[in-house]
């Protein structure tokens, strides 16, 4: 049985390092456990168990600043900063529904350390954005701060970018400080019906570069479209756009929006309530759910241009039966795959090399992601220096090693 | 000058002419200046009060030739400071006397411009002005503005990760730019994100982006360009006590309003922008607010009336708005002349650029004025209020013996006391040399190690930018030794399951 350690405050996680640096041990650094199945498939000595550091400790709304011990669950800080009309602008997906169904399950360290978003990334940034101030301890059991509370900061390096989307494999964080926002006051969802995947490319890219200033962008196949129940009924593909501020506002855009897509094909709209549910689906990508008809799948997460993004999906479908849904105006690919053991690694790498971006294998057997490279795998130059990064923060691999690649 | 440099490497100096004609061999023509002449307009950048000449000047004209002169530099242990358009505040592109001064200032081609991506691919030499106006046409532009946009580089604003009066809404420069390419000391060239978003691994960008030029040169950027917003106008508030002008910018963003710019300006410089431009700003105020909203007309009225009612509710003795785009630039033409507008009033200024909590405006302002009384100098405010970002501007005469000093030593107790309200040194200028040895009253030795290890991550040497940021240098073979307290702590207190 694995060894678990579960500190009670920040100097016990300090503890905690330089008892596994002492005992020459691993550790594989947990919260609350929601994305445990994501990245490679490691094996470590004992589990770091932070969910014990919960807890806000300093919310200022008209600051737009909140502080929170790392393993405070995202659901008490969103329902904390809802109730005062802001919310976490990078929108940060939750994975429970992709691996095991579950849903608000994650803490705001996750959040970070996978670097979250949703589908507002493409207008409001990811978690990175959103990332003001740090306390961790580093895989050398040293604590060390990084950032503040205040959003304008070019004091030193700014490691907390470093530290988002670094997977626990730099150091453990301990009590973080982010950017809220406000909340827009209302929003609305204008549909356009049957568009093939080339020209719902299009009709988003148009739609970005115009007065309308959607803050969400997405496609979803006439397959997907039923599992979501918002659009189920239009039994075809869904190009979906998102209008958020204030009434007069929206309206207003939404005209500009209708006069750009009437072209396209035939239109719909989605009302604040059904608009708040849908892009909530897209965020959580629930078509692919673990509970759904896809739930078997292997599920590839990949960023591109969004201009090339119709043209990788549908390489995918016609090369591996792809099932594959789309958001950030075509930059965000999800493609499930029918399950094998090699998770179609080869294909979609090869595929996306054309292309360019960076796909990451989200959903797959721990065998499997044994196997393949679950992180988009770096040139020898890029490779290396990411391992120097790491040596820098925790030379003899104890947290989370080989998390993300073989040594890192 | 008071901060001390690296100590000349007198090896390094009796090899120069070997050095400079190896230089040459790379980048040929007159594309190394070794001349004292030529070399002059170098010697310092924004923050005039530090200069020295270069041991040479090396201006590449491609990515092949920043690799090979920093593979031979890295060879032959030769330091190199990178340059943009040597615009820096805080003495990031101060030149070192036994280094190189790696101008970038002939890589100036917009390489690609993609519409249907909203990316624009530019050369670090290009300035942050002209890549708005290269897409402007088609209705868009480049969000961040720092006010030295028509000289400064994206080279620079990466470096510096430069703001500007927008940023509360729109982000500053990590926010905005997408991709780089990156050459490290070896001469290594790797490249960091592109048209898609997000790292494959670590945020290498994200870390590299205002990293003052310590750990890599760069060559290309991408960065994100949006459509201009369709209407913009401002409103211009006064109020007869600053802190009801920090009041009403709370109040603004708790009614969940985030203005396009919101800036304050204090007694001394409105009037000092008044005198300069005519803008009409009203001058029997203490706190000047511009709060600008942008987007959709219906949106901007819509906002700006709840404003206005904010403000009345705040206790504003003025409030105007602009009917007209003149109008609106009017109100903006004395924020953005405010420091030649001090700069007339005072023989010399030196800028600061400490970002606080907001709610602790007020007790800033006030300790400033005691401090102002103490060192015998004046100082005018403007402040990026949405984000706490304060430019305090402390006039003096540098030809008055012991001013200079002064007006040190006050910026240095104005930013100190920026950190004990809970804010930071630099919003936006950057450390430099001018914050370098200031880093302790922010950060403890093992913050700045953490940070120093990351350097030696990306430049074991410490061969690039040396002497800036950081107060004390370490070897990175000091930084990188392991110290495990085995057996020191037994840990019988943390629970195990």
């Amino acid at each position: 049985m694995t060894d678990t350690v579960k500190p009670r405050d920040a100097a016990e996680v300090e503890q905690a390092v330089n008892w596994a640096l002492a005992d020459g041990k691993t550790l594989e650094i947990v919260g609350r456990g929601s994305k445990r199945a994501i990245g490679r498939a490691a094996q470590w000595d004992a589990t770091l168990d932070l969910s014990a550091l919960s807890g806000v400790t300093l919310y200022e709304p008209a600051e737009l600043v909140l502080s929170a011990k790392s393993a405070t669950p995202l659901a008490e800080i969103e329902a904390l900063v809802a109730a005062n009309g802001q919310e976490l602008a990078f929108e940060p997906m939750d994975y429970g529904p992709l691996l095991d169904g579950a849903t608000g399950a994650g803490t705001i360290g996750g959040a970070l350390a996978a670097n979250l978003s949703g589908p507002r990334r493409i207008k409001a940034g990811a978690a990175r954005d959103h990332f003001l101030g740090v306390h961790a301890v580093s895989g050398r059991g040293e604590t060390f701060k990084s950032g503040g509370r205040v959003v304008k900061n070019v004091t030193g390096y700014d490691l907390c970018k470093l530290l988002a989307g670094s997977w626990g494999t730099l150091a453990a964080m301990t009590d973080i400080t982010i950017k809220t926002l406000p909340r827009a006051e209302t929003e609305e969802t204008v549909l356009i019906f049957d568009l093939h995947e080339t020209r719902a490319g299009k009709l988003m890219a148009a739609v970005m570069g115009s007065f309308a200033d959607a803050s969400a962008a997405a496609h979803v196949p006439a397959p997907l479209a039923v599992r979501i129940a918002e659009i189920a009924a239009a039994r075809g593909a869904v190009t979906a756009l998102r209008l958020e501020g204030v009434a007069p506002s929206v309206a207003h855009r939404k005209a500009v929006l209708e006069k750009l897509a009437a072209p396209y094909g035939g239109l719909g709209t989605l009302d604040e309530t059904a608009s708040r549910a849908f892009w909530r689906a897209i965020r959580d990508v629930t078509p692919f759910a673990a509970a759904g008809p896809a739930g078997r799948r292997d599920l590839w997460r990949i960023s591109t241009a969004p201009s090339r993004g119709a043209e990788l999906g549908l390489a995918l479908t016609g090369r591996a039966e792809a099932e594959v849904l789309y958001d950030w105006a075509g930059g965000l690919v999800w493609a499930a795959l029918p399950a094998a053991d090699h998770a179609h690694a080869r294909l979609v790498r090869l595929t996306l090399a054309a292309i360019g971006g960076h796909a990451t294998l989200i959903r797959a057997p721990a065998a499997v992601r044994a196997a393949v490279e679950v992180f988009e795998p770096q040139p020898p130059a890029l490779a290396a220096l990411s391992k120097r990064v790491r040596d820098s923060f925790d030379p003899r691999g104890v947290l989370n090693a080989g998390r993300m690649w073989a040594g890192v | 000058m008071t901060v001390a440099m690296p100590e000349l490497d007198s090896a390094i100096l009796a090899r120069r002419a070997q050095i400079v004609a190896a230089l040459r061999r790379i980048v040929p023509g007159e594309g190394v200046i070794a001349s004292e002449d030529a070399m002059r307009p170098y010697e310092s950048d924004g923050l005039t009060a530090y200069r020295g000449l270069p041991m040479v000047v090396v201006l590449p004209e491609t990515t092949e030739q920043v690799s090979a002169v920093l593979a031979y530099c890295h060879r032959e242990r030769v330091k190199v400071v990178p340059r943009g358009a040597g615009t820096s505040l805080s003495g990031g592109a101060l030149p070192l006397g036994d280094g190189v001064l790696l101008g970038m200032a002939k890589f100036k081609r917009i390489r690609v411009i993609d519409f249907d991506n909203r990316v624009a691919v530019v050369e670090p030499g290009v300035t942050n002005l002209a890549v708005s106006q290269a897409v402007e046409q088609a209705g868009f532009y480049y969000a961040p503005d720092p006010s030295s946009q028509i000289a400064c580089t994206i080279g620079g604003n990466v470096a510096e990760n430069s703001g500007g009066v927008h940023c509360l809404k729109y982000g500053v420069t990590a926010n905005n730019v997408l991709g780089c390419e990156l050459v490290l000391m070896s001469g290594e060239v790797v490249q960091l994100g592109g048209s898609h978003l997000d790292a494959a691994g670590y945020d290498l960008l994200g870390v590299v982006t205002g990293s003052e030029g310590l750990l890599g040169v760069v060559t290309e950027v991408t960065v994100r360009i949006l459509k201009k917003p369709e209407s913009a106008r401002a409103a211009l508030i006064g109020f007869s006590k600053s802190e009801d002008g920090g009041e009403c910018v709370a109040r603004i963003i708790g009614a969940g309003i985030i203005p396009g710019g919101m800036e304050m300006m204090d007694r001394p410089a409105i009037k000092a922008a008044e005198e300069f431009v005519h803008a009409g700003y009203p001058l029997d105020v203490e706190a000047l607010l511009i709060v600008e909203l942008d987007g959709p007309r219906a949106e901007v009225d819509y906002l700006l009336d709840r404003v206005q009612d904010i403000a009345r509710a705040c206790g504003a003795v003025t409030c105007r708005l602009s009917n007209s785009e003149d109008e609106r630039l009017l109100f903006w033409a004395g924020r953005k002349a405010a420091f030649p507008a001090v700069g007339r009033i005072s023989p010399d200024y030196y800028c600061m650029d400490g970002t606080i909590p907001r709610a602790q405006l007020p007790l800033v302002l006030r300790r400033m004025q005691e401090m102002s009384v103490k060192y015998g100098l004046r100082v005018a405010n403007v402040f990026h209020a949405g984000d706490g970002n304060l430019h305090p501007l402390i006039l003096y005469d540098a030809n008055k013996p012991g001013e200079l000093d002064r007006a040190e030593q006050f910026g240095a107790d104005i930013l100190r006391l920026c950190v004990e309200v809970g804010g930071v040194l630099t919003g936006e200028h950057g450390v430099g040399v001018e914050k370098r040895d200031l880093m302790p009253a922010m950060f403890s030795e093992t913050d700045l190690n953490h940070q120093q290890r990351l350097k030696c991550a990306f430049d074991e040497n410490g061969l690039l930018n040396p002497g800036k940021v950081f107060p004390t240098l370490h070897r990175c073979a000091e930084l990188g030794r392991m110290h495990v307290h085995a057996g020191r702590v037994a840990f019988p207190d943390l629970p195990r399951f």
